[in-house]
């Protein structure tokens, strides 16, 4: 027995201005099944103006034990936000 | 990123989301593929007794309502099969595992619609109840089920509304349309009560889940905010509760009611009898009529990719 | 009669036929729901059957209107006799198999996207306004309905087997949806645009049939009046109409 469709992940753009945004998957044999299905399952109620599908196994994400190395060195750089500079009162809304 | 017993109850101790990349306890897993899978295989079989009347409906807007809330109790289980599949097991295997009886349904569904005042009473009342149930698994530990919960749980408010309004139009109705709706209360009060489980004292798993930030009120305060919710509301219907023993208690602030039948309650859990045999040979019917469609998608997909490729 | 009651009588016959059209086909798609091959599927059709519904409750208002007798939608849909109905033989025809239902859905929503785009441009304000949805949605099932009938005919032996058999199965009943001559009046004055729905019909079944790897059966000639539109049904029509009226009869005056 088959073991069904294979898994598509759906990002909608709820509107003009917005970034698509996962909002889940659906099965589907092809892509232009899949959109159908995303626009049918996602869209009912005016949630979307435009949809991506990916198929799940397409997806490419960052290995979960890379976690430290990738993210941990981004802190401790305070000197990317404004919060670190201390302006003059006169100056205070830069 | 969560990588062992340690983290991870740092995590739900802070009231945080587990991600489907995180390490879990086994239990935790397990626990949550099924009460996930369950809760999809509720959705669908759910379709069946309120699906039984779209083509019946008696107006062109009930109808039309129907449709979409059946429709939407499809959309509901796929939201939850996606969040279950997060957790190992894919769809296909889920279903193996409701049409193997390995899994079970909400048995609500194993009561049957004999007329259309069921259809609004299975709106006001058992989509009410499934309200109670699932607007705390919003918050669920567990992020892929608690942001699936948000999006049915912000379509759910409709089927209820709906169901009430069916009731309400019976209510003012004629003699025999309120007559059909009172009965349809009479066969809807008990299992709806009954639907947020056995009482806090015979629940195995209460304590565990809570703990685990699954489950946030226990079965007994999540019934007791049911029944002070519902009762008003058949006031409103000039309907009569058939539960001899409610009464409004001053001192406590609540609602006393009487004890459901936990034999019948099992009898249904168990899924005995005819008409949990049927819902489940339904959706297998549907399933194994619908294989050769499913492997035709297939092959012609594959032929498209082979031209491509 | 004047010319106005003529045109009136043939407008109120137009909107109910296509008006029966929607909510036969909607009614048949219901069935679908939890039956289906998929639960993806369980949804497309069942978006599909509340947008012929639509179409079904907008037409049916406008009827009560032409008619100017205080009837609503429902009394179109559940008081009237089968043989009141004016909806083509395709849409009342039984799900059978799912590829009997894609069948007759593509020949369906071919005819309706030609019907639809031409309507667009109608005199009468209601129709256009409704033709410029309408002509929307059913693009959409046309993309479903055709999607189906290629990836079926192509897919597997079973599939093509099943599909050809649901093409054999629904085609005679083809010829009658863009077969019309008794609406003269309504083309003279440009509530019906005459603009080659017969042919955009023709080119899309065509098409459709040549890449779903199928044959097309022999062109039936129908009749340009009698059948479905004319109100002579087949027998699967009374047994449709009695599940969908049966509780709304059992209360005559009752609402719901």
């Amino acid at each position: 027995m088959s073991p069904g469709w294979p898994l598509w992940e759906v990002f909608v753009r709820a509107r003009r201005g917005v970034n698509h945004v996962h909002f889940g998957s659906v099965h589907a044999a092809d892509e232009e099944t899949a959109l159908q299905a995303a626009r049918d399952l996602f869209t009912r109620r005016q949630e979307g103006v435009s949809i991506w599908v990916v198929r799940s196994s397409d997806v490419v994400a960052s290995d979960p034990d890379d976690e430290d190395e990738l993210f941990d060195p981004a802190e401790g750089k305070d000197y990317r936000f404004p919060t670190d500079y201390k302006l003059p009162a006169e100056v205070d809304h830069m | 990123m969560i990588r062992n017993q340690d983290q991870f109850d740092v995590v739900i101790e802070a009231d945080q989301r587990i991600e489907s990349d995180d390490w879990m306890p086994e239990d935790y897993r397990k626990t949550l593929i099924r009460q996930i899978a369950q809760h999809a295989h509720s959705e669908i079989i759910g379709m069946q007794p309120e699906g039984a009347w779209i083509s019946r409906a008696p107006s062109l807007r009930r109808k039309s309502i129907l449709t979409a809330k059946v429709q939407d109790e499809a959309g509901h289980g796929l939201y939850l099969y996606g969040a279950a599949e997060t957790l190992g097991p894919d769809r296909s295997e889920l279903l193996e595992m409701l049409h193997t009886k390995k899994q079970k349904y909400s048995s609500i569904f194993n009561y049957p619609t004999p007329t259309w005042a069921d259809v609004g009473a299975i709106g006001w009342l058992v989509d009410g109840a499934a309200i109670m149930n699932q607007v705390p698994l919003c918050r669920c530990s567990y992020g892929p089920y608690g942001r699936a919960m948000v999006r049915v749980c912000k379509e759910e408010s409709f089927h209820q509304r709906q169901g009430f309004q069916i009731m309400l139009t019976l209510a003012e109705g004629t003699e025999e349309q309120k007559v059909m709706a009172q009965e349809a209360l009479n066969r809807w009060w008990w299992p709806s009560i009954m639907m947020f489980g056995p009482p806090d004292t015979e629940s195995i798993h209460n304590a565990r889940n809570m703990a685990w930030g699954i489950k946030r009120y226990t079965n007994d305060e999540l019934r007791q905010n049911f029944v002070d919710a519902s009762v008003p509301q058949a006031e409103v219907l000039g309907l009569t509760v058939p539960d001899p023993d409610l009464v409004w208690n001053e001192e406590r602030g609540h609602y006393d009611y009487g004890e459901p039948d936990w034999e019948e309650f099992m009898q249904m859990v168990r899924g005995e009898g005819e008409l949990p045999a049927e819902r489940i040979r339904t959706r297998l019917d549907a399933h194994n009529e619908g294989a050769w469609v499913r492997e035709a998608a297939e092959a012609y997909a594959a032929k498209r990719r082979e031209v491509a490729a | 009669m004047t010319d106005t009651s003529v045109l009136n009588a043939s407008l109120l016959n137009h909107v109910l036929r296509h008006g029966d059209r929607a909510l036969v086909l909607a009614q048949r798609l219901g069935q679908w729901v939890a039956h289906s091959p998929e639960l993806e599927e369980d949804m497309a059709l069942a978006n599909i059957s509340l947008d012929l519904l639509g179409q079904a409750r907008v037409l049916y208002t406008y009827a009560a209107a032409v008619e100017g007798l205080g009837h609503d939608e429902d009394h179109f849909a559940y008081w009237r006799e089968p043989g009141e109905f004016r909806n083509p033989l395709i849409v009342e025809q039984p799900n059978g198999d799912f590829a009997h239902t894609i069948a007759r859905q593509f020949l369906h929503d071919a005819y309706a996207v030609a019907h639809w785009e031409a309507m667009r441009s109608s005199t009468d304000d209601t129709l256009a306004a409704l033709a410029n949805r309408a002509a929307k949605e059913t693009s959409f099932h046309l993309r479903h309905s055709r999607g189906w009938l290629v990836r079926l005919g192509d897919g597997t032996d079973e599939s093509h087997r099943r599909m050809q058999a649901g093409l054999d199965a629904m085609w005679p009943f083809a010829a009658e949806l863009a077969a019309r001559d008794d609406e003269e009046p309504l083309r003279q004055s440009g509530v019906v645009p005459d603009s080659g729905v017969r042919f955009a019909f023709d080119a899309e079944m065509a098409s459709a049939v040549a890449e779903a790897t199928l044959t097309a059966p022999e062109r039936v000639d129908v009749a340009t009046s009698g059948g479905g539109w004319d109100g002579a049904h087949s027998e699967h029509l009374p047994i449709l109409l009695d599940e969908l009226q049966v509780l709304a009869r059992a209360h005559p005056g009752a609402t719901w």
